[in-house]
């Protein structure tokens, strides 16, 4: 009763015609975009990777065995743990997860400077700096980071002049290039949705609390972070989202011993060519990632509605 | 419970690049008084208010508190407790804990907090709503709450930025008289800003009337109406009518003024001017609406002005009346509604009478605008 009420409403608002061609365009992003292709790979994942002649024939039957394959491998007998793939997919959650905090801790300095300064024209100037560098594609800055992070790359270089080590550090092969460039990609993404919500905390609670004897840390304890909280999840859930889905960055940047689960996912489609084992990789790696999401935002008692703000 | 604490500014100004926001402020406050700065929107009441909680330091002067130099002293630091224009609870704070911020800050236990909060949640007729948020309480109820929270740390002095602005009429009038309660049972200074007349009048042990940086008076809230020492004081405080020209004679405390347009007019020189006054001096006169008396001619014409009515406007409690004096000269008189229908017909040609102690003159200055 009350959707109807919201959709009469919406053709009232806008017009039957706008209203019709908005909630059609909305309706076909929506479906064709999001829904449908999300439902084939649901339905790819449970199906056996068959020869073409074969597939709508009998054998083409529903089955688990994509999913058994990622936690026993190709050991029939469920005897031996899939280890391999199981480690990768482990290590890139825990990892995404470490680039999350590593962001928020970043983050949130800036975010309080660029949000309580009052939206001066300096700060104005600082926050289209910081945009500047995403006009480029991800991959180029991914490939400008390896440069940067190589052997005689700037970083390196500058080290050795500052006598701070003597032999080039392997920035590449220990993954550090790897988290600076996923921390990097998706930065932006954390940054906004905390300076917009510390934007809006009022001044005068903060000098109110100065007022009643509170040191920094505790009117950022108990006042700017309860505040920001919702932006802080919001930035939080995208770039843990898309630092877990990464797939330019662990590509470029990554050691050559290192593997990020998207990584595994794109062999099986584009290498193994078998698009029914890369669909259940990539759903459990979509179910994983949203559960971790609610679980946090669970624990921080942080609504959805809050992060729509 | 607390005794008064006393506030001293000495010389103080505060700059902000070349603008000059308060210009040479002079201000004794006495411990235990109800003190207000009034003026209007920036003349710099809230600058001084914000100089003495420790917000910004002056740029010249020194801001004492119970004689002790504040220079260098945070505001986390100072006696003080400030209650803000827009109160700035903490939304998502209960109310108990919004009361009790300074005691967390201090360490005190959460039982410790919970009694106390309690006991100002008693004081203020709040008892049992301490575990609310400051959303579920009525404007009024967030208003006493940001007072008790203010009281909580026992602050020597109470600053307050217009904490009534935004509260409607009804409630604004009950808060005043409940200030004004708390403030002699507490018996802590209390310094208010407000560009408010009503409100610094009724509260207030002293106003210190301020423009464009300046204080141009300090005094009790009776002298400050009856006696004003400047042109700003007289037209901004309270409502008056005034008229200008040249002094033509002065006779002790009394000088005849040479109006523009009302001819010679006898008035009392404001006490502050007494002496600083010369024959030829442009100068104004202030006669206040509820001064003007209807017709009794005593016979004195330079106590007499003659004007014809305009209109007529129902107040409630009084009648304002407006009349045009000779040469347009427009003039409003206050008549109080004590049964009559109206008091006159428009266009009637009337004597207005004054008491000459109800008229003031002074050294022609700047007035308040409208």
């Amino acid at each position: 009763m009350k959707n109807k009420m919201i959709f009469s409403e919406f053709f009232r608002n806008n017009g039957v015609v706008m209203g019709s061609l908005l909630m059609g365009l909305v309706g076909f992003w929506l479906i064709f975009l999001v829904i449908l292709p999300q439902l084939s790979m649901l339905d790819f994942s449970f199906r056996f990777n068959l020869p073409p002649a074969d597939v709508g024939g009998p054998k083409d039957v529903y089955t688990l065995s994509n999913y058994q394959h990622l936690l026993y491998g190709s050991d029939a007998t469920h005897q031996t743990y899939n280890t391999v793939d199981l480690w990768v997919f482990v290590k890139t959650i825990v990892a995404a997860m470490a680039v999350t905090i590593f962001n928020i801790f970043l983050c949130y300095p800036l975010a309080y400077f660029l949000g309580q300064s009052k939206g001066s024209g300096f700060v104005r100037l600082l926050v289209v700096l910081l945009i500047i560098p995403y006009w480029i594609n991800e991959i180029l800055r991914a490939f400008a980071l390896r440069i940067i992070f190589g052997d005689s790359g700037l970083l390196n270089e500058a080290l050795m002049f500052l006598h701070l080590t003597r032999e080039p550090i392997d920035f590449i092969r220990q993954d550090i290039a790897l988290y600076a460039g996923l921390g990097y990609a998706y930065i932006l993404l954390m940054l906004f949705p905390m300076y917009n919500v510390i934007e809006s905390l009022d001044r005068n609670q903060i000098e109110a609390a100065r007022d009643m004897g509170a040191s920094w840390p505790r009117i950022h304890r108990r006042i700017v972070i309860p505040h920001a909280k919702p932006g802080i999840v919001s930035g939080a859930t995208m770039v843990f989202m898309l630092s877990a889905g990464a797939l330019a960055a662990p590509q470029i940047l990554g050691g050559p011993s290192s593997l990020w689960f998207t990584q595994l996912v794109y062999q099986w489609f584009f290498n193994s060519l078998n698009w029914h084992q890369g669909a259940a990789y990539a759903i459990v790696l979509l179910v994983s990632t949203i559960i971790i999401v609610l679980t946090v935002m669970r624990i921080f008692k942080v609504n959805m509605g809050d992060i729509g703000k | 419970m607390g005794s008064g604490v006393a506030v001293d500014l000495e010389n103080v100004w505060i700059r902000f690049g070349d603008f000059v926001a308060v210009r040479e402020a002079n201000v004794h406050i006495n411990g235990g008084e109800f003190f207000s700065f009034l003026g209007p929107s920036g003349c710099g009441k809230t600058t001084i208010l914000r100089a003495v909680s420790g917000f910004l330091e002056p740029s010249d002067g020194r801001v004492l508190i119970g004689g002790n130099d504040m220079a260098g002293i945070g505001p986390n630091k100072r006696p003080t407790a400030l209650i803000f224009q827009n109160l700035a609870l903490f939304p998502l704070m209960k109310i108990w804990e919004n009361i009790s911020f300074s005691m967390e800050v201090t360490g005190a236990s959460a039982r410790e907090r919970r009694k106390r909060a309690d006991e100002l949640l008693d004081m203020i007729a709040l008892e049992g709503q301490g575990d609310k948020l400051p959303s579920e309480l009525s404007g009024g109820q967030k208003q006493r709450v940001a007072i008790a929270r203010a009281l909580c740390a026992n602050p020597d002095v109470l600053l307050l930025d217009e904490p009534l602005s935004a509260l409607d009429l009804k409630l604004r009038q009950h808060m005043r008289t409940e200030l004004r309660e708390i403030q002699q049972r507490v018996g802590i200074t209390f310094i208010y800003i407000t560009h408010d007349q009503g409100e610094a009048l009724t509260m207030s042990d002293s106003v210190a009337v301020m423009k464009a940086g300046v204080i141009d008076q300090i005094d009790t809230g009776h002298n400050v109406y009856d006696n004003p020492a400047t042109p700003f004081v007289a037209s901004f405080v309270g409502e008056n009518n005034v008229f200008r020209g040249k002094i033509k004679s002065i006779s002790g405390e009394e000088a005849v003024i040479g109006t523009n347009r009302s001819g010679d007019l006898l008035a009392r020189v404001t006490p502050t001017q007494v002496g600083k006054l010369g024959v030829g001096d442009d100068a104004m006169m202030f006669i206040r609406p509820e001064a003007l008396e209807l017709g009794s001619n005593s016979g004195n014409d330079k106590t007499t002005i003659s004007a014809n009515v305009v209109n007529e406007e129902f107040e409630g409690n009084s009648f304002s009346v407006f009349l045009e004096g000779d040469g347009g000269k427009l003039i409003k008189m206050a008549v109080p509604n004590v049964g009559q229908d109206h008091i006159t017909g428009r266009g009637e040609n009337l004597s207005l009478h004054y008491d000459v102690n109800n008229a003031v003159v002074m050294p022609a200055g700047e007035l308040a605008s409208e």
